[in-house]
């Protein structure tokens, strides 16, 4: 009885107030981030909920990023979709594959009229997720790509002189030498290996890390890393494992715990390393581009992002969409984005934002900052730096690091193990073919 | 275990026989109800999911046959990962109980400050799977670490993230270290329950101490260390991932992928929803054959 009563009320409260109810439009948005990230993304949806009075953003956090696309894809199953749900880069074939789960970004923000010019993007960050032909199917939020960090006091306590050139591994390689004979235990070690150097290193030597445009073209794809360029850039790496010139953390960022410490002088790790690195080392560092093997494929090219972004998940109201589709234009937004990369140190995703940071003289300010930028933009994306998209792609890194794991330890080589990583993730990928 | 002890009891004593069916179906039915909800239906879903591939947000489903089987068995790192597990949930078992009998028995013979001894050693138990395991990788931590800074002094240079034999280590001691104290309660216990009188007739005959235990001690234990085989082993076989997950991440190439591991990636990392589905089914034979060998051949043993 006392629960009829209640539900009157509430009916009655709401045909007396339908203004009320409408100022009041939700648009629930699912994120990964904790920390200082977490309080930047509050910041934007409170900024965005002051800013008009249409609708009203309600940001949760469900965990890292594979516990918030898990998240996504059992409240789907439920029906209690969120509006909004970031997703990282590796699951976006699972995405896109969703047909009747999400709606690309292009649709949503043209149906709405908010205000969407596809060419403000910076085409080597965006071109992850947009179709071949040219539809934005999710909003990149978070991106960041790989750079050479590099310990000064540890090249001259080694006797190297930390200006030498570093752009070519040729030059690394030798760098590495001097410096292990120098004393140092760890001249380098890395983050992330398989995005690092196999998925970028693809890229910016412009050479296929799998086929049908790295799975652009469709879901019919096969892993190539196996050939001739890669496998000379592990054999090169598992030589210096071999011989402590390459020292292996572990598979995500445990070598950034190292390179902080001041024990390793070169680190190749993402460029949003930056905040930690900064605010950890107590010594001089240089932030410098990837480097790459002189005379291999087209090397430089450009490198290709990691991160997160944002997708529009079906099943809801069209004014839920418009609201949906006014929050990630004010996400867009030259200021907003501005802000964003010079509070993380992740890529700004217009060409308006990156100016403006420049103008600003931010680059001056907070040397090697502007490195990614340069090394994701000056050239454009070919249809092997684009991107990738695979499915089970999550599980195919992790085969990947096992096989890498298995060079770097010497128990194989390095042809048996990637052409051995090939095999193994063609089977999953048969099977992602085969559930959509 | 209590089942079977009542039927053998049944089998001596004069059955009690109901007349008619409906009392005795009543009362077997919350039973059966639970079972069925919470067992039958969801082994039943898992089995009719293994048979297909679905797609992650469950738009659309492709049947394939024992296709998902298929697909695990010809994986040879899959087959591999069996004798992972039994090498694994051997060592994890006898890691926790081998220590926990040694400390039992030492906390039994001492008079002072056993309280405050006996409340240190269960607090380990307190700690969650996970965090236990954040925490002996912080100590482990190639390079960094506590323990592996020492063991560099000495010129022994820890790897545990490219050596596979470390990494199964690490990971055995930090499942094996906080069911210790479990254990430990356990066997403790036990040993209190085991009349003085029997002890002191047999130190009276001249037995060691040695002596009394491998004959008196241990076989009055049996009951106790039976259970204790069997719990740990499911501990071993199925609430370790948490561990394995924040240590190892199953690697260095899969060297400490345990079936449940997998069952866990594939399902929750990987969204292949079927093959995760298809594992379950296989463990699902492998512990029921585990049960079967366990009270058929080693309960034999057991003295009640």
């Amino acid at each position: 009885m006392k629960n009829l009563t209640t539900g009157a009320l509430i009916a009655g409260s709401t045909m007396l107030s339908p203004f009320a109810a409408m100022a009041e439009t939700e648009v629930h948005f699912w994120h990964a981030f904790t920390g200082r990230l977490g309080e930047l993304v509050a910041a934007q949806v409170e900024e965005f909920n002051a800013g008009q009075d249409e609708f009203t953003v309600v940001a949760s956090h469900k965990g890292n990023y594979s516990e918030t696309l898990n998240a996504g894809i059992a409240a789907f199953r439920a029906g209690e979709q969120p509006q909004i749900l970031m997703v990282f880069e590796v699951g976006t074939a699972t995405m896109m594959s969703a047909e009747g789960a999400v709606r690309s970004v292009t649709g949503v923000m043209e149906a709405s009229g908010a205000e969407f010019d596809p060419d403000a993007y910076i085409g080597a960050v965006n071109g992850y997720y947009t179709t071949t032909d040219g539809e934005m199917l999710s909003l990149p939020f978070n991106a960041s790509t790989p750079v050479l960090w590099v310990n000064r006091d540890a090249f001259e306590a080694a006797g190297v002189d930390p200006d030498t050139d570093l752009s070519t591994w040729q030059n690394v390689g030798e760098v590495l030498t001097q410096l292990k004979d120098g004393g140092s235990t760890c001249p380098l070690t890395t983050a992330w290996q398989s995005w690092i150097h196999l998925e970028n290193f693809s890229a910016y030597h412009d050479v296929p890390f799998a086929t049908q445009d790295n799975g652009f073209a469709g879901t019919d794809t096969e892993l190539a890393f196996n050939s001739p360029a890669q496998v000379a850039h592990i054999s090169a790496m598992g030589e210096w494992a071999a011989d402590g010139r390459f020292f292996y953390a572990g598979r995500r960022n445990e070598g950034g715990a190292n390179f902080r410490s001041g024990e390793c002088a070169l680190f190749t790790e993402s460029s949003a390393g930056y905040a930690g690195i900064k605010a950890e080392a107590q010594f001089p560092f240089d932030v410098r581009p990837l480097p790459y093997w002189d005379g291999v494929g087209n090397a430089p090219q450009n490198t290709i992002i990691g991160g997160a972004s944002l997708w529009v998940m079906e099943g809801h109201e069209d004014a839920e969409y418009e609201g949906a589709a006014q929050f990630l234009a004010y996400l867009s937004s030259s200021d907003v984005q501005a802000k964003w990369h010079q509070d993380t140190g992740y890529l700004p995703i217009t060409n308006a934002a990156a100016d403006a940071t420049r103008e600003a003289g931010f680059y001056e300010a907070n040397l090697g900052t502007e490195v990614a930028v340069i090394q994701m933009t000056t050239n454009e994306p070919t249809a092997n730096s684009k991107g990738l998209r695979l499915g089970s792609f999550d599980q195919i890194r992790g085969i990947i690091d096992e096989e890498l794991e298995a060079v770097w330890s010497g128990d194989k080589d390095a042809q048996s193990a990637l052409d051995s990583a090939v095999e193994r993730g063609n089977s999953l990928l048969r099977r992602f073919e085969a559930a959509n | 275990m209590v089942a079977r002890m009542s039927l053998g009891a049944a089998d001596m004593e004069k059955r009690v026989t109901f007349k008619g069916w409906i009392l005795p179906l009543c009362l077997i039915a919350p039973q059966v109800l639970v079972s069925a909800i919470f067992f039958f239906y969801p082994a039943g879903q898992a089995i009719w999911q293994s048979l297909f591939i679905p797609d992650p947000f469950g738009l659309s489903m492709q049947y394939v046959g024992l296709g998902n089987f298929e697909y695990l068995l010809s994986d040879p790192y899959y087959r591999t990962s069996f004798l992972t597990t039994a090498i694994f949930s051997t060592l994890v078992t006898l890691c926790s109980m081998i220590p926990a009998l040694f400390l039992a028995v030492v906390a039994d013979r001492l008079i002072k400050g056993a309280g405050v001894y006996r409340t240190m050693l269960i607090w380990p138990y307190a700690v969650a799977p996970a965090i236990a395991g954040v925490l002996w990788l912080f100590m482990f931590n190639t390079r960094v670490g506590v323990v592996s800074w020492y063991l560099g002094q000495f010129g022994y240079d820890w790897n545990h993230v490219l050596n596979g034999g470390e990494a199964m280590g690490l990971v055995v001691v930090a499942s094996a270290w906080g069911r210790i104290s479990y254990n430990f309660l356990f066997f403790f216990a036990a040993l209190q329950a085991i009349p003085k009188s029997v002890i002191e007739a047999a130190a009276i005959d001249g037995a060691r101490f040695w002596k009394r235990f491998w004959t008196i001690v241990l076989p009055l234990l049996s009951p106790t260390t039976f259970f204790l085989l069997v719990v740990n082993i499911v501990y071993a076989f199925f609430e370790t991932f948490g561990v394995i997950h924040t240590i190892t991440s199953g690697g260095p190439q899969q060297s400490t992928t345990i079936l449940v591991y997998k069952v866990f990636s594939d399902g929750f990392v990987g969204q292949d929803l079927g093959s995760s589905a298809a594992q379950s089914v296989i463990l699902l034979f492998v512990v029921g054959a585990l049960t079967i060998f366990q009270f058929k051949f080693i309960e034999r043993r057991v003295h009640y």
